[in-house]
């Protein structure tokens, strides 16, 4: 018992000096997020001024870096928050230390992937007339209901298995809690004393949060793959789509929860908690998501390039062999067939190996969405030549602006709550101790 | 009373107390919950209601047949009288009317003259105006109704309600829509244009325009201006509920004259059902040979003539 007091103490200072204890590095690393976020609100604002003539979208290619990335950056954060609750419903408890990152940078993903389409807009003072006049006809419709059902169940999810940590934070005696943290604190816990009842509460709404949080992955990307391929346009209009656009979204997820997996690891020392064999473990279902995007691209590509039905020999050539060959190679070769070969090698299957293996996947996702998005686009509708698409400086500005404003929430996040569920830790040692084991 | 109720027909109590669910706190649920669900419906009515602006819809009153019924235009392009204007040696005067007569803003064409090829070399010439679909993926996919079909059978758009999304850009199978990009130029003379969906003039930065085949002017009795334009008198324009079009220099029965004539729609397959009917050729009525490929660029007079305009390419 003692040994188990002991230890909990350490966590809850390592989380909590996290939270309490700037420096200079924190600093430095905030202000530089901030030069870059003003750097895209400058861009954006000279989109406001001269309208989307400042962007390299045209009339034929009329969708472009902006909406590539509002699908990219949802499928990485909704795979994130998948997978930790499926990693909860299995029981996985390896998964405890990284559950709160995952959500958190889907929460975070969420806020700022949602401000894509609205930056698309050529009218976002009119942005509101969606909701006053929205028709439940359009594909547009869906996705803003599906990604608000996203966003609350996401919120729930990360403030409900953070009630105890609240709690506790409430209940720390001494110094550096400011009296704002100690109102936020008591707010968000909601009265928690961790009774049995109240227990036995939370641990339900948990689990049943985990399972609403699997269909409506598979909902939000369904539709979501939907405001394209109800558009009658070569290789969007499938019915693979919706089921394509599930399988990258918990691909990428599962690859985000790895690189997570790592920095925790790293900066809060959990060395003995999360081993190499987590890591393996996470690269096979990784590799074995490898498989099945390989089999989904055959699967479309083979029944279309058979057929070459309409417009299809034109979009292939330029797939295989055109404008976006680099592009599809790329992503094909080294976002499919180099994970799957680095999380079976066994030279390659450790940690720094799958790590890596997860970066190069969710890199390749980005470039699969924009090729996605673009090339699609690219086929002409009508005997004209094709036209050409490359992202202008605003649009790259406003997109790299984005991302760091993720990552400056993500540091805000990281000051304000404890990034390590300090309550289910401390859960998984007492069972574990009571056990006689050492866990799993 | 309900209470008692309750007592006597609940039978024993689970006595660990666990869950308190019992038939009061859930009638209460349902009851708020039914409370909270039932304004949804009425919430974008309500919305509307404060926030102003009913439902689009083209200006005027639809026009209608003698017999009573809603006109139903309609456009048929003889193929065989289209030689892209080679033989007058200008650009395509169909589109050089519609730009005129509408501000049509560099670089739209919403009557676009496009050369097809066809087997054995040749090119065709196709004139193609928004095709005014009877199922149209535009209107399906607009999120806000700025775009909607009239019961005369034609699709407009509302720049004052467009969000500028692009969508219906990406929906449309006929590359017919086409965005103001940057702020378009406005001449003088449109700025004391009376603007609804059926006369889109001036042009709006961020919307979407297109053809919106001319019905304010039709119910004049007036040709559109790319009928007017044609020098070849190849392009019809008429009522499907009379059967009647014209050409401005002859009258035709519509429907005899589609039946006789192998008439044909643009991606027939899509199921857009298309308003607009071409009659298959090459120019040949007018003497053009297949194989004299070009026509010339399509200009923008109205525009240079405003000047200081930042324009964008297609």
């Amino acid at each position: 018992m003692e040994e188990v007091a002991a230890w909990r103490t350490r966590l809850e200072g390592k989380v909590v000096s996290a939270m309490t204890h700037t420096g200079r590095g924190y600093l430095l690393l905030v202000g530089s997020l901030l030069v870059v976020v003003a750097w895209g609100v400058f861009a954006y604002t000279v989109q406001l001024r001269d309208g989307l003539i400042v962007t390299g979208l045209r009339d034929r290619i009329m969708w472009g870096f902006y909406i590539s990335n509002f699908v990219f950056v949802i499928g990485i954060s909704y795979g994130g928050v998948l997978m930790s609750a499926v990693l909860r419903l299995t029981g996985a408890e390896w998964r405890r230390p990284i559950t709160r990152l995952a959500e958190g940078t889907a929460v975070a993903a969420l806020c700022v992937g949602t401000l894509f389409p609205i930056i698309d807009l050529g009218r976002p003072d009119r942005f509101h007339f969606v909701l006053v006049h929205g028709r439940w006809q359009s594909p547009i419709v869906w996705d803003v209901i599906a990604i608000s059902t996203y966003l609350v169940a996401t919120f729930l999810y990360l403030f409900l298995l953070m009630i105890p940590d609240m709690a506790l934070l409430r209940d720390r005696p001494g110094q550096g809690m400011s009296r704002w943290r100690r109102i936020l604190y008591r707010q968000l816990s909601f009265g928690w004393v961790g009774g049995e009842r109240q227990r036995r509460t939370l641990s339900q709404a948990g689990t049943m949060m985990a399972i609403a949080i699997i269909p409506i992955a598979v909902t939000v990307h369904t539709v979501l793959a939907w405001l394209f391929s109800m558009n009658l346009r070569e290789n969007w209009n499938s019915t693979i789509f919706g089921p394509f656009f599930v399988a990258g979204a918990v691909f990428s997820g599962i690859a985000t929860i790895i690189v997570i997996m790592a920095v925790v690891r790293k900066i809060y020392h959990l060395e003995d908690y999360i081993t190499q064999k987590h890591f393996v473990y996470l690269g096979y279902l990784l590799g074995i998501f490898t498989l099945v995007m390989i089999y989904m691209n055959v699967a479309e590509f083979l029944t279309v390039g058979y057929s070459m039905v309409g417009e299809a020999p034109f979009h292939l050539d330029q797939l295989f062999k055109g404008q976006f060959a680099p592009l599809f190679w790329f992503v094909f070769l080294g976002g499919f067939v180099t994970p799957g070969l680095l999380v079976v090698m066994p030279w390659t299957r450790n940690i720094r190996g799958i790590v890596a293996a997860a970066l190069i996947v969710i890199v390749a996702m980005g470039v699969e969405r924009y090729y996605l998005v673009v090339s699609a686009l690219r086929v002409p509708q009508m005997p004209y030549e094709p036209s050409v698409y490359t992202p202008s400086w605003v649009e790259f500005s406003v997109v790299v602006g984005a991302f760091a404003l993720v990552g400056l929430l993500l540091a805000l996040f990281v000051k304000v709550f404890p990034v390590i569920s300090m309550w289910e830790m401390g859960e998984t040692r007492e069972a574990g101790n009571a056990a006689g084991g050492t866990g799993r | 009373m309900e209470d008692e109720d309750y007592q006597q027909h609940s039978g024993p109590q689970p006595t660990q107390g666990r869950r308190k669910v019992n038939r009061r706190s859930l009638l209460r649920l349902l009851g708020l919950g039914a409370l909270g669900v039932a304004p949804l419906p009425i919430l974008p009515s309500l919305l509307r209601a404060t926030v102003g602006g009913g439902l689009v819809r083209s200006q005027n009153e639809a026009a209608r047949a003698p017999n009573g019924r809603i006109r139903q235009w309609t456009m048929i392009i003889d193929l065989r009288h289209c030689d892209g204007c080679q033989s007058v040696g200008k650009p395509p005067q169909c589109t050089a009317a519609c730009i005129e007569g509408h501000f049509v803003p560099e670089p739209m064409e919403w009557i676009q003259v496009f050369e097809g090829q066809l087997p054995g070399g040749g090119t065709q010439f196709i004139p193609t105006p928004c095709l005014q679909c009877q199922n149209p993926p535009c209107v399906n996919v607009c999120p806000v109704a700025a775009t909607f079909s009239t019961p005369e059978g034609t699709v407009l758009i509302d720049q004052d309600r467009c969000i500028g999304c692009r969508i219906c850009m990406a929906a449309c199978p006929y590359d017919r829509r086409f965005f103001n990009w940057g702020t378009p130029p406005v001449p003088p003379e449109a700025r004391l244009a009376d603007y609804s969906p059926e006369h889109q003039v001036p042009a709006r930065r961020g919307t979407v325009m297109k053809c919106d085949f001319c019905p304010d002017m039709a119910r004049t009795g007036t040709l559109p201006y790319c009928v007017q334009g044609c020098p070849n008198r190849a392009i019809y324009y008429g009522d499907l509920e009379e059967d009647i079009a014209t050409n401005g220099n002859e009258i035709v029965a519509a429907s005899r004259f589609l039946a006789q004539n192998q008439a044909y729609r643009l991606k027939e397959e899509l199921g857009t059902k298309p308003r607009v009917y071409y009659i298959p050729g090459h120019g040949e009525a007018v003497g053009r040979d297949p194989l004299t490929k070009g026509r010339l660029p399509t200009r923008w007079p109205w525009v240079e003539r405003v000047g200081g305009a930042r324009q964008w390419k297609r």
